[in-house]
């Protein structure tokens, strides 16, 4: 208090320099204090990790199934537990992993990118947070109370409608459904905010680290495509609780429209996961080649047309269930174009790497690796956007095979390449970069064992989601195959948190940009400080710390006795004004617990939604309980 | 590097042959077409397949490629301070970016070509058939049930888990559903076509040659998805109207002593409350129809093969075999069970 103290008393504000910086940013103490954290690096840290536990939860999931496909006419789970653990792992992969992975390190990362010293609404990214942590908690207590949701991930109707699924199963996925939605865009909704408005000076639109576009184009897809989902999500829930009979065909209500609705979100969210995923590819490509990116206004304008095409070509997932031709023609050449936008992408980090100077570092093995997968998992989406090659292995483990190739390849891939290459960062160490290639290989190669047979599985005609098959269909062999490869891919996962955990205690020390690399988050200490800058950079080219050293300008002027940032303006990124954010705050842990209550409680009994809204309400009031500005405080 | 790089790819190449090696010749495969909308399909499915390798494996080396010249970036020295190569060299670079899009998008319209005439000529092969026929199939969690329409009633046909087709006529599958969504799906013959509750979808089927071919439902529909298997048998027209001219009479009476005791306890018990025998009082309406149930090749939607020993086993405890599925569990005295199997297996 004493620092801060005589930082107000001074005349000049900045002279109370890194002393006042840091007490004004300080995380509050206490378990309390704890749980108030609003800063970006604490909440996209704890994303990161909460998804990283997910993600180990979904692939114990995934080798349960591997397990009890092995082998013909297995024992080894019943079907009912097999119909839960398969709607589990993709409901986990997809809405408690993959998504939130991709927004907490946008989360941490962006910021940091910008030059900026927090995301634009703390708080609210607080609750976001908070939000997910109760759609994880949700859910797994459905999993853990004999309540797992039996219906898929996709829970079409009827079979998830409430003649034909008894119990709180699909409650339980259709509340988590609403849990991690509204998470989500806040994340999308603050990282709009952000980008657009929280740039260094200089940072003009052109001048934007291609990280910050792909989870600027990702945010934008959330906001347009999680509705959607929630309506579907919701179509079912009050079907089942209050007898509305929106999707249930028994009274007049369309299955198909649930089909529409659930793939207008389900087809843009293959999306929301694989963008920021370009993103973490291009960060890599251009530090570890150590060249400017090949064709910045190319790449930018494909993935903005990605996010727009995505939206064009749900019916897709939809073929067999019968459409005009016209309509199948129409969608078929929008999903074809996916192939354009992404090939663009490909061959500019191609000409990138081709005329750069390779470092092959892990995290450039992760990228060469994301190439071969991924290429190879968009040739066969090119094949099922054809109609009739969609009707014969929709449904199969062609397409199973298909979607991990991409998702794998084109996000899980580019992901651990980020992980390698932002640890330094995010933790002050290195990773041990001859295990992580290690861990590189055996991770490719058990993908590859794991899925590539799936493909022919599909072709010989395995279908999805059955939980056995009898011996005479050949089926066997490439099942065991498919099995040790899911052994070996756990056996990477092991590997990469051997290394992480070592490297976290004993890695080398990193200093501040050990990849020299050009974005702005190399120029903050490592790990970064709660305020990332002691001085607001400013953005004097694309690659600012490839901008000979000299020319490495700051911002001064800003106040350090208080969580001030600078706004500027959206498209030259000019100085526009000073801007106090909020500090630490347990309120939105309360709003949180408010509104779980009432999401949690609404699948028992709808005046659960009466009480969540009355403790939200409660919250709300203290959340925005009006304060003074810092120098009229006595 | 290099040598991992040209490592892989022998791999993955060796691979691929080894396991596509294994595909041909199966009961329920795409690529062994047993008519023409599959073969065509097929057909597609080839040409795909071999395009878009060469561009994967083109791709794949290019990329590979990066990691073995000799000077990485071209201008070393400017690259150094600007992290940029010359001017000449990025223009090339463009020039090859620019001819591979176009390459990409031309490739494309290609495959939106042939994929949509394709997929025009195998929706539309009933228009142009003459002697079509139309099968009404609906299904049930977790069953098919097949009719055979015709306009004079005494001619309609009802069976389960089987559909017969003679060669060379386009039959026209007409798709319902009791319950929840399922997909009929015979791969030898044509794509799938989900069957919707409240909705009638169609889809074409059509064999040229003589065959058994095995369908299986492909959209999930709950706790027994995994068995829910019917057969198409595709045998030439006059065996197919043998075969309907049989399925159209009602069951025979038994003469013989222990059979009529096996149609007394079938008749006495609950299963008629479910299943139907023509020429008996048996006329359930929510399970297979079992009048020729003799004739047929599987039990419990071709979970088990037909034969005297699965269908003791199923009729004493089906939940075993099948675990959930709605066929109720009749106690039967162990002395009624032999004739009762006599008697359905004498259904033929």
């Amino acid at each position: 208090m004493n620092r801060m103290d005589k930082a107000l008393t001074q005349p000049d504000v900045e002279t109370g320099g890194v002393a006042a910086l840091r007490h004004s940013w300080r995380h509050p103490g206490g378990i309390i204090g704890w749980f108030s954290y609003d800063t970006h690096q604490a909440i996209g840290m704890r994303y990161i990790v909460t998804a990283f536990i997910f993600l180990l939860v979904g692939g114990i999931e995934a080798l349960l199934m591997r397990f009890q496909l092995a082998h013909p006419n297995s024992g080894f789970l019943s079907p009912d537990r097999y119909n839960e653990i398969f709607s589990t792992h993709g409901t986990t992969m997809m809405f408690l992993f993959a998504v939130p992975m991709m927004e907490g390190m946008g989360i941490y990362l962006v910021p940091l990118m910008l030059g900026t010293r927090n995301v634009a609404f703390p708080r609210l990214n607080a609750f976001g947070y908070w939000m997910y942590l109760g759609g994880c908690i949700f859910l797994y207590w459905g999993v853990f109370s004999n309540s797992a949701p039996d219906a898929g991930w996709f829970s079409y109707v009827p079979l998830a409608g409430p003649q034909f699924d008894f119990g709180k199963r699909v409650d339980s996925w259709c509340q988590m459904i609403t849990f991690t939605e509204v998470s989500a865009m806040c994340v999308g909704a603050e990282l709009i905010a952000t980008i657009f408005k929280m740039r260094a000076p200089g940072m003009s639109l052109n001048r934007i680290p291609l990280f910050c576009w792909s989870m600027l184009v990702q945010s934008f897809m959330v906001i347009s495509a999680m509705p959607a989902v929630m309506i579907a999500s919701s179509y079912i829930l009050v079907d089942r609780t209050s007898g509305t009979n929106f999707v249930n065909p028994a009274e007049g209500g369309d299955p198909l429209l649930y089909q529409h609705v659930f793939w207008f979100f389900g087809h843009p969210e293959v999306y929301i996961m694989f963008i920021p995923a370009l993103g973490f590819v291009s960060a890599i490509v251009v530090a570890h080649s150590r060249r400017q990116i090949f064709g910045y206004p190319a790449m930018v304008l494909s993935m903005v047309a990605t996010g727009f095409i995505a939206f064009g070509l749900w019916v897709h997932h939809m073929f067999a269930t019968g459409l005009p031709q016209i309509a199948q023609a129409y969608f078929t050449a929008a999903s074809l174009m996916i192939a354009i936008t992404s090939g663009v992408q490909i061959f500019c980090w191609i000409a990138t790497l081709w005329t750069g100077r390779i470092r092959m570092s892990t995290a450039m093995h992760f990228v060469f690796g994301f190439i071969a997968i991924f290429v190879l998992g968009g040739l066969t989406g090119v094949m099922l956007a054809s109609v009739p090659l969609d009707l014969q292995v929709h449904d199969t483990f062609f397409v199973v095979a298909h979607f991990h190739y991409v998702i794998i390849g084109g996000s899980v891939f580019p992901l651990f390449g980020a992980f390698y290459h932002w640890f330094p960062k995010m933790t002050g160490r290195m990773m041990n970069e001859p295990l992580g290639k290690i861990n590189f290989w055996v991770l490719f190669i058990g993908f590859n064992l794991t899925f590539f047979p799936m493909h022919i599985l599909g072709l010989k005609g395995m279908t999805r989601r059955i939980y056995t098959y009898s011996p005479e269909m050949g089926w066997g062999t490439l099942n065991l195959l498919a099995t040790w490869g899911a052994c070996v891919i756990a056996l990477g996962g092991v590997l990469f948190l051997v290394n992480f955990f070592w490297s976290r205690k004993a890695g080398k020390v990193a200093g501040n940009n050990p990849w020299d690399a050009d974005s702005l988050e190399w120029a903050a200490s490592s790990p970064p400080e709660n305020y990332n800058f002691e001085h607001l950079p400013v953005a004097t080219s694309r690659y600012p710390l490839w901008t000979p050293q000299e020319d490495f300008t700051v911002v001064t002027g800003l106040r350090n006795d208080r969580r001030e940032v600078l706004v500027t303006t959206l498209m030259d990124a000019k100085p526009h004004h000073r801007y106090v954010l909020p500090g630490p705050s347990i309120w939105p842990l309360l709003a949180a617990i408010g509104v779980s209550v009432g999401f949690a409680g609404s699948v028992f009994n709808n005046w659960y939604i009466v009480w969540g809204s009355i403790l939200t309400g409660l919250a709300l009031i203290g959340w925005f309980w009006p304060r003074r500005p810092v120098e009229m405080l006595p | 590097m290099n040598w991992s790089g040209k490592r892989i790819i022998t791999c993955i190449a060796a691979l691929g042959i080894l396991l596509l090696a294994g595909c041909g010749g199966h009961q329920q495969s795409v690529i062994d077409p047993g008519g023409p909308l599959a073969g065509r399909t097929a057909g597609l499915w080839w040409f795909f397949f071999w395009l878009l390798t060469a561009i994967f494996i083109a791709v794949l080396a290019l990329t590979l490629w990066t990691l073995t010249r000799r000077h990485r970036g071209i201008e070393q020295e400017s690259l150094e301070v600007t992290h940029l190569p010359s001017e000449q060299t990025e223009s090339k670079l463009t020039r090859v970016v620019a001819v591979a899009t176009i390459a990409t998008v031309v490739i494309l319209f290609i495959l939106l070509i042939g994929s949509v005439v394709a997929g025009k000529a195998n929706a539309d092969l009933g228009s142009r058939a003459k002697n079509a026929m139309v099968i009404d199939l609906t299904g049930n969690q977790w069953w098919w049930q097949v009719r055979y329409d015709n306009p004079d009633p005494r001619r309609i046909v009802t069976t389960a888990n089987e559909i017969h087709i003679p060669i060379g006529r386009p039959v026209e599958i007409m798709g319902r559903s009791n319950d929840v969504i399922h997909s009929f799906w015979v791969p030898n013959l044509q794509g799938k076509r989900d069957l919707i509750p409240s909705r009638v979808t169609t889809n074409w089927i059509e064999a040229d040659r003589p065959g058994t071919f095995r369908g299986q439902c492909a959209e999930f529909c709950g706790l027994q998805h995994a068995h829910m298997v019917l057969w198409v048998i595709a045998e030439p027209e006059d065996k197919f109207e043998a075969w309907l001219n049989a399925q159209l009479r009602p069951s025979v009476s038994p003469t013989d002593s222990v059979k009529q005791r096996g149609q007394q306890v079938f008749l006495n018990h609950e299963c008629i409350f479910c299943h139907s025998i023509r020429g008996t009082t048996a006329a359930g309406q929510v399970a297979p129809d079992l009048t020729h149930f003799g004739s047929r090749r599987g039990i419990g939607a071709n979970t088990l093969p037909n034969t005297f020993g699965n269908l003791g086993g199923w009729i004493v405890d089906p939940q075993r075999v099948k675990p959930g599925n709605h066929m109720a569990t009749v106690p039967i005295n162990a002395a009624d069970l032999q004739p009762l199997l006599e008697y359905l297996e004498s259904l033929k």
